[in-house]
């Protein structure tokens, strides 16, 4: 069958089941029922913390066919998936489906794990490095179920993703289960990708290397969700916690790409006070960002929020009042660790109060302004940020499809050409966002403003800044480039891309 | 190929990466540069890198200019203009240009264009001038060839000549700056300033750049796609001159009508030189974009 | 005619191509490439390379390059650099 964007999907799936086809952005905006989760008292005990984590596995009875999960705030440092999976393997247990927010290369060893049948399901929101190999080359048995940020969060509170165990790593935990992210070797700022998942999993066990005396106030997740506390010698690598993709771009074709994306935000209309703003942490994407302060100074504005993954630039922002708060789903470095601690308009949020279609708001429907990447946009504006141009699976919405619906604006900034690669093609090897919830694409050679928003196309044109049809783009990058081959797919499915509402935009078939 | 020159671009020729995006900022000329930053064992390469750019890519709307190696004491200034001619750049910049060299290099170009049947002085010459001598003969150089386009003020090499340093001020340059002005004005030519060295300190462009627009300079050298915008800008007649030229040519049409000789806006005598000037600065301003 | 001396062009970075050539003992092109864009333009690269090579005259040469996704232009100007250093034409 074709869902409403034309993707050819199985109508059932192996290791996946029934497909419920992607019909649009907006066509299940919807009721959900939480799930009820069974809780059984205890008072045995004032004191969670157990030996190894060996005893936490026993004490959760994880056995064949279960789902544990994990949250990626430690990103490429983190240790603790690693550590669960080899112990789980250690102790014979098969066939488990891991929930993690996202995947990093540090997390290469499940590879092994995948390929042993130790785990034979993966959901995540975001995957790079070999494990996407990996999972290209068809070594995982199911699919993977990518998600978006918003859209775990409600699988996970419909109960649509089950979760037995979670595993939370946990810069700074206490004996009763009480955490935070601000402290501690490890410390990470944050944690809000697990907080759906402490509060729905049957059995919660934090992972901490820094055990303090209760209560571990400021506390984010806390001792009522906490079945276990296990203490191990480090959780994570703060040299790979802190991203290193967080400088303002030098490259000048960047520059001016970031440039033009902050004349389209201007012609838009919405640059006024109380603005609200999200960029990515990469450096075009932090490019737009300055050239939208320098807007904002010259106009003297105050906007409402920046939000998203938060970076020592946005900080600066916060501080020099060009916004009054910060919405933080991560921390990028130290510096933003630290306004969290001190600032009391840092704030946190969950993923679900972030990106969730089916709760009453998310933050991303309050956003004016968002600005995304793209591996590929077509002509349709889909945009992939799931496989790269070889199909290999390495990405994933994380919570760029949640931003894009929401926001009154969402601008996509690529360069029209990278290596030879054009960027704008007939039609993109996987959708990760759907075409309809995009509004204007902004490359080097020129802006296209999608069809469907006449509104701002009117206003960009006024503007006098240089737009182009979509088609006209496509054009002048393939003569550029040539026109590429297509990369041939196997039939096995390998990745089943799961809109935020829980339908399927599209999959990835095996290299 | 446009009558606008604001701002002109340098581009190293040697990299791929570069000469393919020069287009996107928005210089009125790009200068795909052979010389200075191309190293010697790489000159061949730069040559036919920049001959199958030329010949295979649409730079249509920009002027594209090569700047060649010296054509008088070295042998890489006629290798280059005989690999390039024949793809038909609009200009070629001869650095450290004199009158002999400019004289050499018109008649190389001469000939080429009558071998190869292309209309005769269709490729322009941007002289570069860098050294005293130049300078100081200035007049003789914007009369060297008919070919002759504009003359850009090279203001490295002239300091460390004089053994001065270049200033934020500039105020060394102010004799350099205001006579190329007025030779190339009387000349009927561009009048196009030497590049500013930090790319990072834009209010210093801004300053350096509104500096040489003031002594009649018509335009500016980039080293650095960053700077483009800024010159473009500073370049651009102003709102302010463009709403005045406007008024003033309405005068004029209006006094034509009615057989008027003399005229007079906002109690100021309007006469032909400041018709003539409102003319350029409209037609300047429609082709810089700029609606008012 | 046969490339008889070895010869470089280009360089190993984004958006160029780097091309070797030698002496090939048969009288064939022989192309060994590795390209960011091989999936896509594999062909079409080593398409450019032969026929720039024929349109020079030559025959007999054995070609290794590394490509970092250069454009037609820039790999036939990278061969045609290559094989005037290697004093061919």
């Amino acid at each position: 069958m074709r869902n409403v964007l034309g993707r050819e999907l199985p109508e059932r799936i192996a290791g996946y089941g029934e497909v419920r086809p992607f019909a649009g952005a907006f066509a299940h905006a919807g009721e959900i029922n939480r799930k009820a989760v069974k809780v059984k008292g205890d008072w045995s005990s004032p004191n969670k913390v157990l030996n190894s984590l060996g005893e936490a596995l026993e004490k959760c009875g994880l056995k064949d066919g279960m789902t544990v999960s994990f949250h990626h705030h430690l990103r490429n440092g983190d240790y603790v998936l690693n550590m669960v999976l080899d112990e789980i393997a250690r102790q014979g247990i098969k066939d488990i489906k891991v929930a993690a927010s996202s995947i990093f290369p540090i997390h290469q060893p499940l590879v092994r794990h995948m390929e042993n049948g130790v785990v034979t399901g993966l959901y995540a929101g975001y995957i790079s490095g070999p494990v996407g190999e990996a999972v290209s080359q068809g070594v995982l048995k199911n699919p993977v179920v990518m998600q978006t940020h918003g859209g775990r969060a409600r699988a996970i509170e419909s109960g649509e993703l089950h979760i037995d165990v979670a595993f939370i790593a946990a810069p700074t935990c206490d004996e009763y289960g009480n955490m935070n992210g601000l402290e501690g070797p490890s410390a990470c700022g944050v944690l809000t990708y697990p907080a759906a998942d402490a509060e729905y999993a049957d059995k919660v066990i934090a992972v901490t290397d820094n055990l303090v005396l209760y209560p571990a106030c400021p506390i984010e997740i806390t001792q009522e969700q906490v079945d276990y506390v296990v203490e191990v010698d480090s959780i994570g690598d703060s040299a790979g916690i802190v991203s290193g993709t967080t400088r303002i771009t030098s490259d000048p074709a960047g520059l001016k790409i970031a440039e033009s994306a902050a004349q389209v935000i201007k012609a838009s209309g919405l640059l006024m006070d109380g603005f609200s703003f999200q960029t990515g942490a990469g450096g075009t994407s932090l490019a737009v960002a300055a050239y939208v302060k320098e807007m904002m100074k010259e106009k003297n504005i105050q906007g409402s929020f920046a939000a998203g993954g938060i970076t020592e630039y946005m900080v600066e922002m916060l501080e020099e009042g060009f916004f009054r708060t910060l919405f933080d789903g991560q921390c990028f470095d130290l510096k933003a660790v630290e306004s969290l601690r001190k600032n009391k308009n840092h704030q946190r949020m969950s993923m679900s109060m972030y990106g969730n279609p089916c709760n009453k708001g998310a933050v991303v429907n309050k956003l004016d302004v968002m600005i995304l990447g793209a591996t590929e946009v077509d002509l349709d504006f889909n945009v992939n940020v799931t496989t790269n141009s070889n199909g290999l699976l390495m990405g994933g919405s994380g919570g760029h499809s949640d931003t894009a619906a929401g926001a009154t604006l969402a601008v996509v900034v690529t360069k029209l050409i990278r290596k030879r690669f054009p960027i704008v093609v007939d039609s993109v090897t996987t959708v990760t966002t759907p075409g309809e919830t995009v509004d204007v694409l902004v490359t080097e050679r020129g802006i296209a403003v999608n069809p469907l928003r006449q509104d701002v196309l009117e206003k960009v044109k006024k503007a006098g800044l240089p737009v182009k049809t979509i088609e006209e783009l496509k054009e002048i990058a393939e003569k550029l480039t040539g026109v590429p081959e297509k990369v041939e797919f196997k039939d096995k499915v390998v990745a089943v891309i799961e809109y935020r509402d829980g339908t399927v935009i599209d999959v990835v078939r095996q290299l | 190929m446009s009558d606008l020159r604001r701002s002109m671009l340098f581009v190293p020729g040697f990299r791929p990466g570069m000469l393919q995006n020069s287009s996107i900022y928005g210089a009125d000329s790009i200068i795909f540069d052979l010389e200075d930053s191309v190293a010697v064992t790489e000159k061949d390469a730069a040559r036919v890198l920049v001959r199958n750019i030329l010949q295979e890519l649409d730079f249509s709307g920009i002027e594209m200019v090569v700047r060649i190696n010296p054509v008088t004491d070295s042998p890489f200034g006629e290798e280059d203009v005989a690999e390039i001619a024949g793809v038909r750049p609009d200009a070629f910049m001869l650095p450290k240009a004199d009158e002999e060299g400019i004289r050499v290099l018109a008649d190389m170009l001469d000939e080429i264009e009558q071998k190869e049947g292309f209309e005769q002085e269709s490729i322009k010459i941007f002289a570069l001038v860098e050294s005293t001598s130049a300078v100081l003969n200035l007049c003789s150089i914007a009369k060297a060839s008919t070919r002759l386009a504009g003359i850009m003020l090279g203001a490295e090499d002239l300091t460390a000549e004089l053994g001065i340093k270049r200033t934020l001020q500039g105020n060394e340059l102010l004799y350099a700056r205001s006579h190329l002005a007025m030779v190339c004005k009387s000349a009927g030519i561009d009048a196009i300033d030497t590049p500013f060295g930090d790319v990072e300190d834009r209010e210093g462009l801004e300053y350096d750049a509104s500096q040489a627009k003031s002594l009649g300079l018509t335009g500016k050298a980039a080293i650095h796609p960053r700077q483009v915008g800024t010159i473009n800008r500073l370049f651009s007649p102003s709102p302010e001159e463009v709403i005045y030229a406007g008024k003033v040519v309405a005068a004029v049409r209006e006094a034509e009508k009615e057989g008027k000789g003399v005229l007079a806006l906002d109690g100021k005598m309007v006469d032909a030189p400041v018709a003539a000037r409102a003319e350029k600065v409209l037609k300047q301003a429609k082709l810089a974009g700029i609606e008012v | 005619m046969r490339i008889t001396k070895s010869s470089e062009a280009g360089k190993q970075e984004a958006n160029d191509i780097f091309i070797w050539l030698e002496p090939n003992e048969k009288e064939e092109i022989e192309i060994k490439l590795e390209s960011v864009v091989k999936l896509q333009f594999g062909k079409q690269i080593e398409k450019v390379i032969r026929e720039t090579l024929a349109k020079l005259g030559v025959t007999s040469a054995s070609v290794t390059a590394w490509d970092g996704g250069a454009l037609d232009y820039a790999i036939r100007a990278r061969v045609e650099t290559a094989v005037r250093r290697a004093g061919e034409v």
